[in-house]
């Protein structure tokens, strides 16, 4: 057989949160099935499986495990199947994140107790748990990608409390890459620009958000999953293999601009 | 070009997979056509390209059957 070429050929990786074909997680897997790596998918509930299932098929993907990543015992699951099917792992793109959707509109001082704790866990702590994990497979090196938001940044309307656990989760990735730099593991964010995820439906007035990006961004436009699925091939692939602890953004460009484009129309009623 | 009535149909027909003779003005996308709770939400995201339209939380919440997104989108001037 004829030598695969392809950027990722030969790289076996590990994608958790993907919920549907629109999913950002799905951009980036799909991007880098086509340059030739092999797939686990990891899902968290019932309702998620069957569209999982059903994405991972089209990548030719069979290993598609259930992950609580509230629950500890779920994730050394999850590892330990990794471990007996594959023995090792060479990235894993994170793409998990939860907040009550009440508390992602008005205004970030009304956020609960209750629901900072559980943004935060499930938003930020989840990529640590799950990177300790990864990286005992990684025996030859490997890459971690997470997913975060200019919010972390930047105040952006309606995503308070989850642009707090953003700012932890880019802060996380800065001292896990310390942390694993020694055994060749690099950890790297990915910034992306607004999508319409399903994720996204709950964040308040995510609309004008969207316009807002297209009319302001350097490149006038918004994101698509094909810009960000290129971005993670480059980060997940050996191209990046003097990258690490970096928040790269693929937003158009939006996070450079300082103040509404002149051309930008006023959008205050859309 | 096909009326609103028939663009909602076929959207719903493709995101849940259900026989085209199913989707009736009356069919609820949960109990008759086997929506689960994702696909509700999946399918407001679809009106909402579909129509070039914004679905708010409080109405998405009553768009239960295929008249309730019909009359969403007319009201709109969809």
């Amino acid at each position: 057989m004829a030598k695969d070429f392809r950027i990722m050929a030969g790289k076996r990786g590990q994608i958790m949160g993907v919920a549907n074909d629109r999913s950002i997680a799905w951009g980036i897997a799909k991007a880098v099935a086509e340059q030739g790596a092999e797939l686990a998918f990891t899902y968290m509930g019932d309702a998620l499986e069957k569209r999982v299932r059903l994405l991972a098929d089209q990548v030719g993907s069979t290993l598609v495990e259930a992950c609580d990543i509230n629950d500890d015992a779920s994730i050394d699951r999850v590892f330990g199947r990794i471990e007996e099917i594959w023995g090792n792992l060479d990235f894993l793109v994170h793409a998990i994140a939860y907040s009550d959707k009440d508390e992602l509109k008005g205004k970030y001082l009304d956020t609960t107790r209750d629901n900072f704790r559980r943004t935060m866990d499930i938003s930020c702590y989840s990529f640590t748990s799950v990177a300790k994990r990864a990286a005992a497979l990684m025996k030859d090196g490997g890459s971690l990608l997470t997913l975060t938001y200019y919010g972390a940044e930047r105040v952006v309307p309606h995503y308070n409390v989850m642009g707090v656990a953003k700012a932890a989760l880019e802060a996380s990735i800065r001292y896990l890459a310390v942390d694993m730099g020694d055994q060749g593991v690099r950890v790297n964010g990915l910034s992306a620009g607004p999508i319409k995820t399903l994720a996204a439906s709950g964040i308040g007035n995510f609309r004008y958000i969207l316009k807002w990006n297209q009319y302001n961004s350097p490149l006038r436009r918004n994101v698509t999953l094909a810009d960000v699925g290129g971005a993670g091939v480059y980060l997940l692939s050996d191209l990046s293999t003097g990258v690490t602890g970096e928040v790269h953004h693929v937003d158009c460009g939006y996070n450079i601009v300082g103040m509404k484009a002149i051309d930008s129309p006023d959008i205050a009623v859309i | 070009m096909i009326d609103v009535s028939q663009r909602v149909k076929r959207i719903v027909v493709e995101h849940l997979g259900v026989d085209e003779a199913k989707v009736t003005e009356d069919a609820s996308f949960i109990d008759d056509l086997g929506a689960d709770s994702l696909d509700t939400v999946e399918l407001v995201m679809a009106f909402e390209e579909e129509f070039s339209c914004e679905i708010p939380d409080d109405a998405a919440e009553k768009i239960l059957n295929v008249k309730d997104a019909i009359d969403f989108i007319k009201s709109q001037g969809g």
